[in-house]
């Protein structure tokens, strides 16, 4: 016990003598022991996370294309926009009887949060409660989640004015002023990033919808270039609105068939097994326009590439270990020797061989228990915040 | 105390040899060693300490023949009754002064780090004037007092035999006598045997026996003495 002691204790008293040399080994066993580990634990995390969503999504169908792009965009509101599909096919999946369909809209955002548009359905099929305000249900009112509120400084009663795509495309989409009437409670997932309105409202975005001053009024006449019965056309002039509010909500309307305005994918919640193949087996046509996407097949897919990419890492890591080891090996033997008379101290003086053996032994015991202690440490904390992690790195 | 007869101690494959026919030191006795550099004085400490061993020869302290020991016992030996001093001072310089003198205790299993052991080694540290200093590490001391914690460090096991090897050759002349006085003093009081290397004539009169190394091979049983 003593020996332990003693040994343990002038082991100490060195290693802090020469703290810089001990924090560097420490530091570097720490880290090449925790980084296979913590990769493992995040990957493991990572992959329950994305695994979690995609299992509660049964089915996602939109236009033909990268069923990970769909996926992404559907679920993490992430990946360009893919291309779109007709809200048509959200009528034709309802009138099928098979399954209900929720449409999503995702194309634009309000500085870096995505300007989800979609019904009201998709609130209670993700089990989304209000925090705060109540929940949109007019035409240029939206919800924030509880991320985009903090992000953004959000309240209900707040404005938010969707981004332009781009600011120098005269043609392009114009921004719309949001009216904020509800905040979400935090649901730890991409809904926590995301701006909600009704898909009609997203289609305003899009341009698809506008409101305008009346033209039938004597005020507009200028902006008027040809009346031909109900057809009245006019020229740039006539002031179209950039804020839907409640004296302007009627002028707002919608040009051509609905069915065939775009969304970015359907979410598809069949009643039964039994439906779910039947409207599988709808899409199986490849003259189909439209795909239909387990998500998660699609996440396996994806993960089964990361699992092969973190097993190609860790073996990376594997070689850097190794060749940090054999650093850290080298530096104690080159410690050693350098401390050959304080040995030779120890040994004329009588000490004995044990303890001297003992002494240097403990130097590298208490070294390496530091830094496997320090890498415990960060996996537990990895283990601990993780999920939040990859919670921020998902919704951000 | 100290017993040498025909010992004979080679190395280097012969390049160097030490014949050392007889030596006798008595207890209590004060001996200074003097001769020329690489005459072999340090080699005939080491031996005396057990740590080098003869070709052939014996060698006994308080009649415990070093050959006889296995080199655990020896070494537990060395640290029980015997007290070194070194010229470089051979402190550790990651510990401090309490921690340098308490040394030999935390490096054997044959000595325990007691209460006594700890309030000998205060008191001698207040006895070369050293107190004050107990906690700085030893990189922070002049070299004189580097000596007197080497020397203390050497007295702290309350060894019977003392071998100090050039102790004062890296000090002032205000330090190096003190620092003799210290190991003579000890000797005196527990009547210990005390044999010191020496290059410094101003030190012999300190000894009462003076052993000159030169002649040490010719002298059959207590070397060359003078006084």
């Amino acid at each position: 016990m003593s020996l332990a002691k003693d040994s343990l204790y002038l082991a100490w008293c060195y290693l802090r003598h020469h703290r810089m040399k001990t924090v560097i080994l420490v530091a570097a066993i720490a880290t090449i022991s925790f980084l296979p580990v913590g990769l493992n634990v995040l990957v493991a995390k990572s992959a329950q996370e994305l695994m979690a969503r995609a299992e509660t999504t049964p089915l996602l169908i939109g236009a033909r294309g990268s069923a990970l792009e769909l996926v992404l965009s559907a679920l993490y509101f992430e990946s360009d926009p893919p291309p779109p599909a007709r809200h048509g096919e959200v009528d034709r999946i309802l009138e099928s009887g098979l399954a209900e369909a929720i449409p999503l809209h995702v194309r634009f955002r309000v500085r870096d949060q995505p300007i989800v548009g979609t019904t009201l359905e998709y609130l209670d099929f993700r089990g989304l409660r209000m925090e705060a305000g109540r929940r949109m249900v007019q035409l240029g009112e939206c919800v924030v989640g509880a991320e985009a509120a903090r992000v953004l400084d959000l309240a209900p009663g707040d404005v938010v004015v969707s981004s332009p795509e781009s600011a120098f495309d005269l043609g392009g989409v114009y921004p719309l002023e949001l009216t904020v009437v509800g905040v979400l409670a935090p649901a730890f997932g991409p809904d926590d990033a995301a701006v909600f309105v009704d898909i009609k409202t997203a289609w305003v975005i899009e341009g698809i919808g506008h409101g305008h001053q009346d033209l039938a009024k004597a005020r507009a006449e200028s902006a008027v270039l040809s009346r031909e019965g109900d057809r009245i056309t006019a020229n740039a002039s006539v002031v179209e609105f950039n804020r839907i509010t409640d004296a302007n909500r009627e002028s707002f309307h919608f040009h051509g068939d609905r069915s065939g305005h775009p969304v970015s994918a359907i979410i598809a919640v069949p009643h039964d097994v039994k439906s779910r193949g039947l409207l599988m087996g709808r899409y199986a046509s490849p003259d189909e326009p439209s795909q239909v996407v387990r998500p998660a097949q699609s996440m396996t897919e994806l993960l089964e590439t990361v699992f092969t990419v973190r097993s190609y890492l860790v073996a990376a890591i594997g070689v850097v270990a190794i060749a940090t080891l054999a650093t850290a090996s080298l530096v104690f033997m080159l410690s050693f020797r350098l401390r050959a008379r304080e040995i030779d101290t120890m040994i004329k003086i009588g000490g004995a061989r044990t303890s001297i053996v003992a002494i240097l032994a403990s130097e590298v015991v208490v070294v390496v228990s530091m830094g496997l202690g320090l890498a415990g440490l960060l996996t537990l904390l990895t283990e601990r915040f993780g999920s939040e992690m990859i919670r921020v790195l998902l919704t951000s | 105390m100290v017993e040498v007869s025909d010992v004979l101690f080679r190395y280097r494959e012969g390049e160097f040899e030490l014949r050392v026919p007889g030596l006798e030191l008595a207890r209590g006795e004060q001996v200074g060693l003097i001769g020329p550099s690489g005459s072999g004085k340090t080699t005939l400490l080491h031996l005396v300490a057990g740590i080098e061993q003869p070709e052939r020869g014996r060698i006994a302290v308080d009649g415990t023949a070093m050959s006889a020991l296995s080199d655990a016992s020896r070494r537990a030996f060395r640290i029980r009754k015997l007290g070194l001093v070194f010229q470089e001072f051979a402190l550790l310089e990651h510990l401090s002064v309490l921690d340098n003198v308490v040394l030999p205790y935390r490096i054997t299993p044959a000595l325990s780090l007691d209460a006594t052991a700890r309030d000998r080694a205060r008191s001698l540290m207040e006895r070369v004037g050293l107190a004050e200093a107990a906690d700085r590490l030893v990189t922070h001391l002049s070299q004189g007092e580097r000596q007197r914690v080497a020397v203390c460090r050497a007295l702290v096991t309350e060894p019977s035999l003392l071998l100090a090897d050039e102790p004062t050759g890296n000090l002032d002349p205000a330090n190096k006598f003190r620092v003799i006085d210290i190991l003579r003093d000890y000797a005196k009081e527990h009547d210990a045997t005390l044999l010191t290397v020496t290059h410094d004539h101003d030190l012999l009169g300190r000894f009462p026996r003076v052993i000159d190394f030169q002649s040490i091979d010719s002298e059959p049983s207590r070397g060359k003495a003078s006084s």
